[in-house]
């Protein structure tokens, strides 16, 4: 494919400057990368570059995880409430019985196509 | 119904567990073959397998049961049973591989350094494990009971033996194999019988279910009342009575109970005419056959409490489970585990479509099972029940095979992963004979327990694990994964005052201790308040020991968290897969 490469490039780096601009005092990676080992041996060595950036992975994929469970709370953990509220049996069954399950699953592939995107993103970013 | 067809269904499924096991035993040479079947196992296979053990005797025979009783408010428990991967996946799934861990014991002292943290852990996996093992047993018991009329410690005592040495031959590369083709048997069991009944049930003029009102029995109807209950009646009741109620004996004598409470001797059978509304079984404080009644009696706030109980420890509880966890560790990475959730969402999410079907056609053709307190048993009478003949023979044998499958499986992902704890904590050296030993002992301990303990419905009794899983692994993982500050003295807090006091509640309310009304509910359900327990104390006792954040946490995390073509963990081209 070789339209592959051109698309997957502009979208690494807007999020290596979201992540790298994230909250918390972060340094830019900007000014220092010249002077600097590549990312990947400052991540093997351990420094608190390195650390820098394991935790910008760990924030967007923390942000993945509390949105596909917030999802989760609002159309599956609002049900109880909902079914407490006088409502014809059928509406019980077709809510539990069935129609919950395509709502989990739809939310956990959005999840995974989400975090291996982080993933891709974060390798982009510390491998070049 | 004819024993002939299920007894060969029920041996054919031995046997091909032993098989299968056997086949697996050729290729299981090392140590690490033998544990995690080296991880090589691939999405599809795995996810089948993860599937397959996951699907237990409360899945395929305790649903329906629940439903037939109490209504579609207990379809939460395979929503839950669901859900509880979702949040496994978003939360767990990749990192629990990363960190190389076989189990959960292992993940702990990784994380922590541990090794105080690690025997408690453990401590806990040989507890939940135990707490599951015991409704697969007694389900088994059940089953052939059923089936066979043998004693009900002999389904038991098989589907242990047949765990015991297909675990102890081949390890986890045989059990991956075992549990793949018993996912698709046990779903292949519960579909085909489904389509025949409905069609069956079309063809009578698809009368409907209904759960606000007592049933109503369709046809003349005997029942045999196996344990002493307590019936509750609003209205005056003409029955047939051959044997004790309210310590009146008769003998065939047609009697006209008043309204009230009767107390039925257990061996009594009671013949009710056609059109009679079956009497309710009276719950009292100390008959766990009450457990789940909150969830489904609409008394004020019992019961949106106690669902979101049985919510919160599905949805948080299944990450914590030994079986559950321990197969995390044969996917080939991080990201493969990932896909092997979603694929896993996929084939629960269709199974749970089905046993919903056997609930609500079991209230309908079978209702009269709620006064014998075998509503377990629902699934497996449907055939004979609606169809009849040699049909009818058939599709219950093909669903005894199924309920088999069911026990065996689970049964042996359980035994699997207790044993590998027993091997590694309790066992003094860690060879392969160990493992067997351990093996041994992983059975042996819920199968005495299961003789004397007194039979909850299965659905429940699994309900109980969870909740203890919730309370006490969830935090542990969560904060582990997610948290620099976890110290190893917050990790025992939590475990300890989470899962102690969700195993000390639940246990209590088993043995009858809890008062009526609002404290039985909530120590029945104690996820609500037990879940936040364990966060909190593990979140504030690690606050208050910072000098104990181990050094090498930093480390771990990012092994956790990063790709394996980054760690080098993996060869970068496998990783990519």
């Amino acid at each position: 494919m070789p339209e592959h490469h051109p698309p997957r490039r502009p979208r690494r780096e807007t999020v290596t400057y979201a992540s790298a601009h994230g909250p918390g005092a972060v340094p830019p990676p900007g000014g220092r990368r010249p002077v600097h080992p590549p990312a990947r041996s400052e991540i093997d060595e351990q420094t608190t570059l390195g650390h820098t950036y394991v935790r910008s992975l760990m924030r967007s994929q923390l942000r993945a995880a509390l949105t596909a469970l917030g999802a989760l709370a609002l159309l599956v953990g609002s049900l109880p409430l909902l079914l407490a509220l006088p409502a014809p049996e059928a509406l019980v069954w077709a809510a539990l019985g069935f129609g919950v399950y395509p709502v989990v699953w739809a939310i956990a592939h959005w999840y995974v196509r989400r975090a291996e995107r982080n993933e891709r993103d974060f390798t982009g970013l510390v491998e070049r | 119904m004819n024993q002939t067809y299920a007894v060969a269904a029920v041996t054919a499924v031995v046997l091909a567990t032993v098989l299968i096991g056997a086949l697996g035993l050729r290729v299981s040479r090392t140590t690490s073959d033998f544990y995690v079947a080296s991880r090589t196992v691939r999405p599809g296979l795995n996810a089948a397998a993860i599937s397959g053990e996951y699907l237990s005797a409360a899945s395929f025979l305790g649903i329906a049961g629940l439903v037939l009783v109490q209504g579609p408010a207990m379809l939460w428990y395979p929503v839950g049973y669901t859900a509880g991967y979702l949040v496994l996946l978003v939360l767990v799934a990749a990192p629990l591989r990363r960190s190389g861990a076989y189990t959960l014991s292992d993940f702990a002292e990784a994380r922590l350094e541990s090794p105080q943290v690690r025997r408690l852990a453990s401590l806990f996996v040989v507890g939940i494990g135990w707490l599951y093992l015991l409704p697969q047993l007694q389900g088994a018991g059940l089953t052939l009971e059923i089936l066979t009329g043998a004693p009900d410690w002999v389904g038991g005592l098989l589907v242990a033996l047949v765990v015991t040495g297909t675990v102890a031959a081949g390890g986890m590369r045989s059990i991956t194999f075992v549990q793949a083709f018993q996912y698709w048997l046990k779903l292949t069991a519960l579909l085909v019988p489904a389509l025949f009944l409905l069609a069956a049930w079309y063809g009578d003029g698809a009368p409907r279910a209904r759960f606000d009102a007592p049933a109503v029995l369709r046809g003349h109807t005997v029942v045999e009342v196996a344990d002493t209950v307590r019936i509750g009646l609003d209205d005056p009741l003409t029955v047939t009575v051959t044997g004790s109620v309210d310590s009146v004996a008769y003998t065939g004598r047609t009697v006209t109970l008043a309204p009230g409470t009767h107390h039925v001797l257990g061996g009594t059978s009671l013949s009710f005419a056609p059109g009679v509304p079956l009497p309710e079984r009276a719950a009292t404080g100390a008959d766990p056959l009450g457990w789940s009644q909150p969830l489904a009696g609409g008394r004020d706030g019992h019961q949106l409490y106690a669902t979101y109980g049985l919510i919160l420890a599905t949805f948080l509880g299944t990450m914590g489970l030994p079986h559950v966890a321990v197969r995390f560790y044969t996917s080939p990475h991080g990201r493969a585990a990932r896909r092997t959730t979603l694929v896993v969402l996929g084939l629960v999410g269709a199974f749970y479509l089905l046993p919903p079907l056997y609930g609500a056609l079991g209230r309908i053709y079978a209702p009269e099972l709620a006064l014998t307190g075998s509503a377990d048993a629902a699934v497996l009478v449907l055939p004979d029940r609606i169809i009849g003949g040699l049909l009818g023979d058939l599709l219950g044998a093909l669903l005894a095979a199924g309920a088999f499958a069911a026990f065996l499986s689970t049964a042996s992902g359980l035994t699997m992963s207790v044993a590998g704890v027993l091997t590694q904590d309790v066992l003094p050296s860690r060879g392969v004979r160990h493992f067997r030993l351990a093996t041994l002992l992983a059975t042996a301990v819920p199968l005495a327990v299961g003789v004397v303990a007194s039979k909850v419905p299965v659905a429940d009794a699994v309900g109980l694990a969870f909740a203890v899983s919730a309370s006490s692994f969830c935090p542990l993982l969560v904060l582990g994964i997610w948290w620099r500050r976890l110290t190893p003295p917050g990790a025992v807090a939590g475990l300890l005052l989470g899962g102690g006091s969700a195993l000390a509640a639940v246990m209590a309310t088993r043995a009858g201790l809890a008062p009526g009304g609002w404290p039985h509910t909530l120590m029945a359900w104690p996820a609500v308040w037990s879940v936040p327990l364990g966060f909190l104390s593990m979140v504030l006792v690690s606050l208050a020991t910072p000098r104990r954040i181990p050094p090498g946490t930093p480390a771990i995390l990012a092994r956790l968290h990063l790709p394996e073509e980054i760690t080098g963990t993996v060869p970068a081209q496998e990783a990519r897969r």
